[in-house]
């Protein structure tokens, strides 16, 4: 709210500071009246329930849970309730939901979250926001059913208003509002009484998003657009090894430096504050930490990969296993013939365009706080500030600003949680900015990876037995799209042999998925070259794919005319991709620069199954936006760690795909369904590596079994 | 003391000479909406125009715009109503949307100088920017639209 405020006053201040010719530097002075005045407002609507507050104007006021990093969930969560409630959505306003998981958050594997990772917002909250919607709508049918002494059950609703068919009578959901009484406790509401699909308004077909107009004209605050009053700004050098601590620093030389007005410990990095960022940066390179690097020292990616392979290979590494099915032994010892291969993948960093960031102000008092942080999980941040202000999470009021990107990296609250603890230190409200070398060299990385496959056919040619095993660091991180659901392979055994590096790992657009499936369907692909059949044949009629797969498969080759032929010097490959419920098949088309060991991928089809859509535009732009996430990760960036320390530094060194990369073609096909909505924000990318990998396999006849695909590698490829 | 003109204002700004242009727009100024991405001339977040020409405000010292003429996406058109915001809108280019003031004043000086720009002269313009959300389908798309309606 308050970075809203900021806008406002921030913009009045600089019209004002325009009428003469000089220039006053005003930030806003404090917002407490617009805060007050808004109360004021909202103190005369009536909640209905948590989600929902209706005035007597009308105006009909819905919380978001969906972090906004650019899926549209912040408009598509409120457009479902709305949907429900049969609001008029041009009434409805949309706030950010507090940081209270209790109240506001999903339930998902028994405990309640609001963490926005794995494309779970429309997904988890798709049923609650219907029934809170149902409710709301009950609660103003009873209300004009009492008004008009009618029975409710011959009521009905349109956008905004409750009608009496009978006599046409009509009373607007603000009336209601104005005079009704909210009963206590809520009615429930069966899943019956639920809108029938046939009566959906705007599900399936969308809204505009609501924050695209700001997006285009500046005024859209971001985290790092937050200003307070009396506010000094922070910047960090973390250890350049992940696991290292400051032993000392030249302390006394930075504090003479212009502008500074502190330095601050933390446990693994040096905090510079001044009173402004460029004095905070200035400061930052000035500096000359002694560290003690710790376990990660001597860390070095390639040689770890070497090391994973060992572990992979030795048959008494410790091994967990992730799933058993069958008698594998049995499978394999009868085999007519059996397939091995080996995958690699490096680390890889999230590079969301905008630096990470908080602003915290904690009160004169200490007793409360509050923080601006743009996050994919207002609940972590609201505890992690909490526990390193020692206070309880009540405490903390945590203002939701929009990211500039996300892709899984911030959903820990870790750097609002470091801004806390600077900010306790100097007794200022804080901002604390990383610079992109920060965000890159402290990055927290999708984890590199060792794959071994086998795979076992009867004489039949029919898959009987398959083994997957990870090596790896990151636990979980390693297993997300290890499972083979979707083909109906009898004898599975799938098992992660964990190492520990200390290099910081995270969520990344669909983490695990990227090697695994990666590993999965290059295998699958170089059984079906084995077997002299096409792919998609292969993997329906003896991977027994099931009924929702072969569907993507039929769609996506309708979509890329599968079997005609293509041009000289190009290739399709072929590949499922899965995340989060959601099914998809994916087609490329690449070329080789063969002189310089460059991929160009040419063309993309993604056919998807993703349940019920909710809001086709988004949703097509965010299978879209995967796409390009996925051939930016393959095709351009590589994070290489040697002395424990990361090499690349910024965009020079570590690439990111542009727009003369962009494939000519990029097609994307939601498949139609009545199931409830899975994922779409990560479903984009994970068929991309294998589909790659095929295609450049039908060019050269060799394959690539190292992620990324960069030129170097390619090369070497080509030669082996 | 630095004067310059500002999306059409005088302004004077109390900043060393050197300072990056950028971090005197949004935290001496406060016009927010230029954004800070690599801080070293690598991904066009932080465009803006001087004297008409796209520039990285990162890479620019104050002092070199000592009365010049500086656009921001805040003075590109007082209410969105530029044709590149306008088919930014129609065709919901933003996801993230950090990027897209970048963007937007970089396609902006394309327009002003190539009003009927054909697609490789889009993408040749328009490659120093980044977008980590992919959408550069839809800028390119919005660039076109812009232009024929503009
Ligand atoms: S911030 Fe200026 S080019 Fe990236
Ligand atoms: S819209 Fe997110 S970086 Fe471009």
């Amino acid at each position: 709210m308050n970075a809203i405020d900021k806008t406002t006053l921030s913009r009045r201040g600089f019209l004002a500071g325009m009428g003469g010719m000089s220039f006053a530097i005003a930030m806003g002075s404090d917002s407490a009246q617009l805060f007050s005045t808004e109360a004021q407002a909202q103190a005369a609507a009536k909640t209905i329930n948590a989600w929902v507050r209706i005035a007597p104007d009308g105006i009909v006021t819905i919380y978001s849970a969906g972090a906004e990093m650019g899926q549209g969930s912040k408009t598509s969560l409120p457009m479902i309730l709305a949907e429900e409630m049969d609001a008029d959505w041009s009434k409805v306003v949309i706030e950010m939901a507090p940081a209270d998981r209790d109240v506001y958050g999903y339930t998902f594997n028994k405990q309640r979250g609001m963490s926005i990772v794995g494309s779970r917002a429309v997904m988890l909250y798709f049923n609650d926001l219907r029934m809170a919607g149902a409710q709301v709508r009950k609660v103003l049918v009873q209300n004009a059913a009492q008004r008009w002494s009618v029975d409710a059950k011959t009521l009905k609703t349109e956008p905004g208003f409750v009608v009496n068919p009978a006599n046409g009578q009509k009373l607007s959901y603000g009336e209601l509002a104005a005079t009704g009484t909210v009963p206590n406790p809520l009615p429930t509401v069966e899943a019956a009484e639920l809108k029938p699909r046939s009566e959906w308004r705007m599900i399936g077909k969308g809204v505009p998003r609501r924050d695209t107009p700001e997006k285009v004209n500046g005024k859209a605050i971001f985290g790092l657009d937050v200003s307070v009053p009396g506010m000094v700004y922070a910047t960090t050098l973390h250890a350049p090894v992940h696991t290292g601590k400051p032993v000392s620093w030249n302390d006394a030389d930075i504090k003479k430096m212009p502008g500074v007005l502190d330095t601050v410990r933390l446990d693994n990095g040096v905090a510079i504050v001044a009173s402004s960022f460029v004095e905070a940066k200035a400061a930052r390179e000035a500096l000359k930490v002694v560290w003690d690097k710790g376990a990660a020292a001597n860390f070095d990616s390639d040689a770890a990969l070497d090391a994973y392979a060992k572990v992979s290979a030795d048959p008494k590494a410790q091994v967990a296993s992730v799933e058993k099915k069958g008698d594998v032994n049995a499978a394999f010892a009868s085999a007519a013939k059996t397939f091995k291969a080996d995958f690699r993948a490096d680390h890889g960093y999230h590079a969301q365009m905008e630096p990470l960031n908080a602003v915290v102000r904690i009160a004169d008092d200490g007793k409360t706080a509050e923080v601006w942080e743009g996050t994919q999980a207002p609940d972590n941040t609201r505890d992690e500030v909490a526990k390193s202000l020692g206070l309880a999470p009540a405490a903390v009021t945590v203002h939701q600003c929009y990211m500039g990107g996300g892709f899984g990296r911030r959903s820990l609250g870790d750097y609002a949680a470091e801004c806390a603890t600077i900010a306790k230190q100097v007794k200022k409200p804080v901002k604390l900015v990383w610079t992109r070398e920060e965000d890159i060299a402290f990055g927290m990385f999708r984890p590199a990876s060792f794959q071994h496959l086998e795979a076992a056919q009867d004489a039949s040619g029919k898959v009987t037995g398959w083994k997957h095993s990870v090596v790896g660091d990151g636990g979980v991180l390693l297993l997300t799209g290890i499972r083979i659901p979707y083909y109906q392979i009898p004898n599975v055994d799938i098992e992660r042999r964990g190492v520990s590096n200390g290099i910081r790992l995270k969520h990344w657009r669909a983490v695990g998925h990227v090697f695994n499936v990666f590993a999965i369907e290059s295998l699958v692909d170089e059984m079906a070259v084995a077997s002299n059949m096409d792919p998609i044949q292969f993997r329906i009629e003896k991977m027994a794919a099931i009924p929702k797969l072969r569907r993507c498969f039929e769609q996506v080759a309708k979509m890329c005319d599968w079997n005609a032929p293509r041009p000289d010097g190009r290739a399709l490959g072929i590949s499922l991709s899965e995340r989060s419920g959601s099914l998809g098949a994916g087609v490329v088309e690449i070329s080789l620069n063969k002189d310089t060991g460059k991929i160009k991928v040419h063309k993309v089809w993604l056919a998807v199954d993703g349940g019920t859509v909710v809001t086709p535009g988004p949703a097509k732009a965010n299978l879209e936006s995967g796409i390009i996430y996925g051939l930016s990760g393959l095709l351009h960036e590589r994070i290489t760690i040697k002395g424990g320390e990361v090499q690349q530094t910024n965009f020079h060194d570590y690439e990111l795909m542009r727009m003369s990369d962009l494939p000519e073609v990029m097609e994307v096909h939601l498949l139609d369904s009545t199931e409830r909505p899975t994922g779409l924000g990560e479903v984009g990318n994970p068929f991309l590596g294998a589909a790659v990998a095929n295609a450049f396999y039908r060019l050269t006849g060799k394959r690539l079994r190292h992620l990324p695909f960069m030129p170097d590698r390619v090369t070497e490829t080509l030669v082996s | 003391m630095v004067s310059f003109n500002l999306n059409g204002r005088a302004v004077s700004v109390d900043a060393k000479p050197d300072t990056p242009l950028l971090w005197v727009i949004r935290d001496q100024i406060g016009l927010t909406g230029t954004k800070f991405g690599c801080g070293a001339g690598l991904c066009g977040a932080c465009t803006i125009h001087i004297n008409g020409e796209a520039l990285r405000s990162c890479q620019t010292q104050v002092s070199d715009v000592a009365g010049k003429s500086v656009t921001t996406i805040e003075g590109l058109s007082p209410d969105s109503s530029h044709p590149l915001q306008k088919a930014w809108v129609q065709i919901e280019v933003p996801q993230c949307g950090y990027c897209q003031s970048g963007q937007i004043m970089k396609a902006a000086e394309l327009l002003a100088k190539t009003p009927k720009p054909t697609r490789d002269q889009i993408v040749e313009h328009m490659d120093g920017n980044i977008c980590r959300c992919g959408t550069y389908h839809n800028i390119i798309a919005a660039i076109q639209l812009a232009s024929k309606e503009g």
